[in-house]
């Protein structure tokens, strides 16, 4: 016969252990085990003009916004998702329709658009970025330029179904 | 500083006074000519600079309260601190006003503490701060000497810190240097005028 001996010391800090874990909140569920679903960040929707037109280019170019589209859970990069962009650039403020442009991500899940240099405007050089179709649910992204000097930025959407 | 010759305290103000113009006039002045103007309207322009000339306002503030600034009289020295203070409380309602027009919704984020910028919360409360020490400046003579002084004194801290981490943190028109060049002259002068006043 086995006796179960199990001393003081191991039941309190299995326990203890078991609860921290529980309270903060590391017991995830199994369906948020893949990718989770991106958030929309802070501020990320200002002056979002919905239904900005699919462009080749916003303005005279010369700055690449470059991110992917993905699908939560396993990650699955979507082809022909709608991103709408807008920024403070060299040619407008964020709240000018020139400022605004939308592309559709290619069959590997990418995305470019060409656009004005992004310059910083209410104390950060940052972008936003929009997924507003009605497949998924609404994302809204603002993305800060490590350097203002820097000619790219990237955003990446891992999206949920609507 | 009565015993001094007439020299030594000639020299002593001048040194004062060109340091303190040159403290704003070097921030202010890179700050007019930033190449980020060639991209931001009027209005965006003229809000930026309108939170720029408030903060450095803020050097001269508690040396004239204190009457510390040769040359002027006590009697001037703080006539012209209650001036510069309506003169605070136009220039910050210019701009927030004007951020607020260039970008309504960033303002409203600030406004509501909920921005994506730290620095716009920092800012939002130095504007509460100043506008509270508006309403007591007008009060002062219901209060009594105590507590007006205390109130009064708290809220140039909370202005005055709050200013500082506002601005340090904005990527914008000012030259990082100079910036922080200004900010620390305008926290030293503050806490030097509290640590040597009269109790």
């Amino acid at each position: 016969m086995t006796q179960l001996n199990l001393p003081r010391r191991t039941l309190l800090a299995t326990g203890g252990a078991a609860l921290v874990t529980g309270a903060a909140g590391l017991r995830v569920p199994a369906r948020a085990q893949g990718i989770a679903p991106t958030p929309s960040m802070r501020g990320g929707a200002n002056n979002y003009r919905p239904g900005a037109p699919i462009v080749d280019r916003i303005g005279g170019g010369g700055f690449w916004m470059t991110g992917t589209v993905r699908r939560a859970g396993d990650g699955a990069p979507l082809a022909g998702q709608r991103i709408q962009i807008w920024a403070h650039t060299t040619e407008g403020h964020e709240r000018d329709p020139q400022s605004h442009g939308a592309t559709l991500s290619a069959a590997d899940g990418t995305f470019r658009l060409e656009m004005p240099q992004i310059v910083p405007a209410f104390g950060q050089p940052h972008g936003h970025l929009a997924y507003d179709s009605d497949a998924f649910q609404t994302v809204f992204l603002r993305p800060v330029m490590a350097s203002a000097r820097d000619k790219t930025l990237q955003a990446h959407f891992v999206l949920q179904p609507a | 500083m009565s015993c001094n010759p007439p020299e030594r305290t000639k020299a002593k103000a001048w040194l004062i006074w060109t340091g303190l113009i040159a403290a704003v006039a070097v921030p202010v002045g890179l700050a007019v000519t930033s190449p980020l103007l060639a991209w931001r309207g009027p209005i965006y322009i003229a809000a930026g600079l309108a939170g720029i000339a408030a903060m450095a306002l803020f050097l001269f503030q508690p040396l004239l309260a204190a009457g510390r600034l040769p040359g002027i009289s006590a009697f001037d020295s703080r006539r012209m601190h209650r001036r510069i203070g309506l003169v605070l409380v136009a220039l910050v309602l210019a701009h927030v006003g004007g951020l607020w027009l260039t970008s309504p919704p960033d303002v409203i984020d600030a406004l509501l503490f909920r921005s994506a910028t730290p620095f716009s919360a920092w800012g939002v409360i130095a504007m509460w701060g100043l506008f509270a020490t508006a309403l007591v400046a007008l009060s002062r003579r219901r209060l009594r000497w105590r507590t007006w002084r205390a109130l009064h004194t708290g809220l140039a801290v909370l202005i005055v810190g709050a200013t500082a981490l506002h601005a340090i943190q904005i990527e914008g028109t000012m030259e990082p240097v100079s910036k922080a060049a200004l900010v620390a002259l305008i926290v030293l002068g503050l806490a030097a005028t509290l640590l040597t006043r009269r109790r």
